[in-house]
């Protein structure tokens, strides 16, 4: 018990030391650019200014949340998840499944399991797809990276259209009716029962902190260096980038650069972190929102890795309405957002 | 002797799993069979959800990332 009570009391006193950390990143980017003896309104010091406050400041956010997801997670099983969406009709059960997409634990990887375990368990195909759609689409990196560099607006827009396009995109699969384009095997598996399963202890906090510990080194550890290079990235458009050359590619003028993005976005493959440093130096220069944000979408959503996975479960016109029906749903999105602001 | 599959295509926490499982066993001493299922219908014949999923004499006790030591000390 005593070993537990530490890893508590070791949890309470690294919130602590983060939270004086968070809230003295202005002294320390102001504290090191004049250490350097760089001007602060150069080109150069524009630059540097800008990596050294941001980096730190959207590694500790990053860290916090995904520790506090880590957490969660050990409270939101793929198998309750699965529980709870069994046998939901669409409409309510794709919201569900889109909003449980959020808090699930999610790797691509096990994309296929996950998908084939749902339909055995009775949920419906459009209420996975939801699921499938929302679940590496709207994440715990891409909500802190959009909140820590763009506010908390532009991460609840993100937020809720993310949700919109999962259960939209979602309940229009389960409308096509397409079961009969699931691969035969899968078909055939539907219909078995599926293994024995032991059940497990209920866990301890020290467990769950130790879980979300676990979480943060998973992912903190893995996009770190891409942060860093976005930032990096970000900083150089900041400093040296001239705004037309930006706006007139990107900005609201050009009706055909939300499409372009979206088509853009597709055969990349970032995990939000690499993207995010980039997306927001793209905005200050006189990119407009929506793009920028379909831009965005579609790189998380729809990537040639995922789609290769899928091809294993899906046939070919199963596939390519997936990718048609939320490639339309982010344009929708960019449209939308370029015309309301 | 204890049977135990880990399911995974390949993923860095199921290799990760494998090497943790056979570093646990030898410093126990532990005699195990240990087999790696890559076969995705096999994979999802077990039901499991998430990978890296382990299968101890034919029942699935862990899925969804790297167990902690503990819990592989108590599956030997």
């Amino acid at each position: 018990m005593s070993g537990d009570a530490r890893w508590l009391a070791g949890t309470g006193a690294c919130a602590v030391a983060w939270w004086l950390a968070y809230s003295h990143l202005t002294e320390f980017s102001d504290g090191v650019v004049r250490l350097l003896g760089v001007p602060p309104a150069s080109h150069l010091g524009a630059a540097l200014g800008f990596f050294i406050f941001e980096s730190p400041k959207v590694l500790l956010l990053l860290a916090g949340i995904v520790f506090v997801m880590g957490v969660i997670h050990t409270f939101v099983s793929p198998e309750r998840t699965r529980a709870l969406l069994s046998g939901r009709r669409l409409g309510l059960g794709n919201a569900m499944a889109a909003g449980l997409g959020v808090v699930t634990p999610f790797c691509s990887c096990s994309a296929v399991p996950l998908f084939i375990g749902f339909l055995q368990a009775g949920v419906p195909l459009g209420v996975t797809f939801s699921f499938l759609i929302s679940a590496p689409m709207v994440n715990e990196v891409a909500l802190t990276l959009l909140f820590g560099m763009l506010g908390w607006k532009v991460a609840a827009l993100y937020l809720a259209l993310g949700l919109a396009v999962a259960v939209v995109a979602g309940m229009a699969i389960g409308r096509l009716a397409m079961e009969e384009h699931l691969e035969d095997w899968v078909r055939a598996i539907q219909r078995s029962r599926p293994a024995e399963r032991a059940s497990e202890a209920p866990m301890s906090w020290a467990e769950r902190v130790r879980a979300g510990l676990a979480h943060d080194r998973e992912i903190v550890g893995k996009v770190w260096p891409y942060i860093l290079l976005g930032v990096a990235l970000g900083a150089g458009i900041h400093g040296f980038v001239p705004q037309d050359l930006i706006a007139g590619i990107m900005g609201k003028k050009a009706w055909w650069s939300v499409p372009a993005a979206v088509l853009l976005g597709v055969p990349m493959y970032s995990n939000a972190a690499g993207i995010i440093p980039v997306v927001q130096a793209l905005l200050a220069k006189g990119a407009a929102l929506g793009t920028v944000l379909a831009f965005m979408m579609s790189v998380i959503a729809l990537s040639a890795p995922e789609i290769v996975i899928l091809r294993k479960v899906l046939k070919p016109r199963l596939i390519a309405v997936f990718v048609g029906v939320v490639a339309a749903g982010i344009m929708l999105v960019g449209f939308v957002f370029n015309a309301v602001l | 002797m204890k049977d135990i599959k880990v399911l995974g295509t390949g993923c860095a926490a199921c290799k990760a799993t494998v090497r943790l499982i056979e570093e646990v066993a030898k410093a126990k001493g532990a005699d195990i069979r240990l087999e790696k299922v890559e076969d995705m219908a096999a994979i999802v014949a077990y039901g499991v959800l998430s990978t890296p999923g382990v299968v101890v004499d034919g029942k699935v006790v862990h899925s969804g990332g790297l167990p902690s030591r503990d819990k592989v000390l108590g599956w030997l």
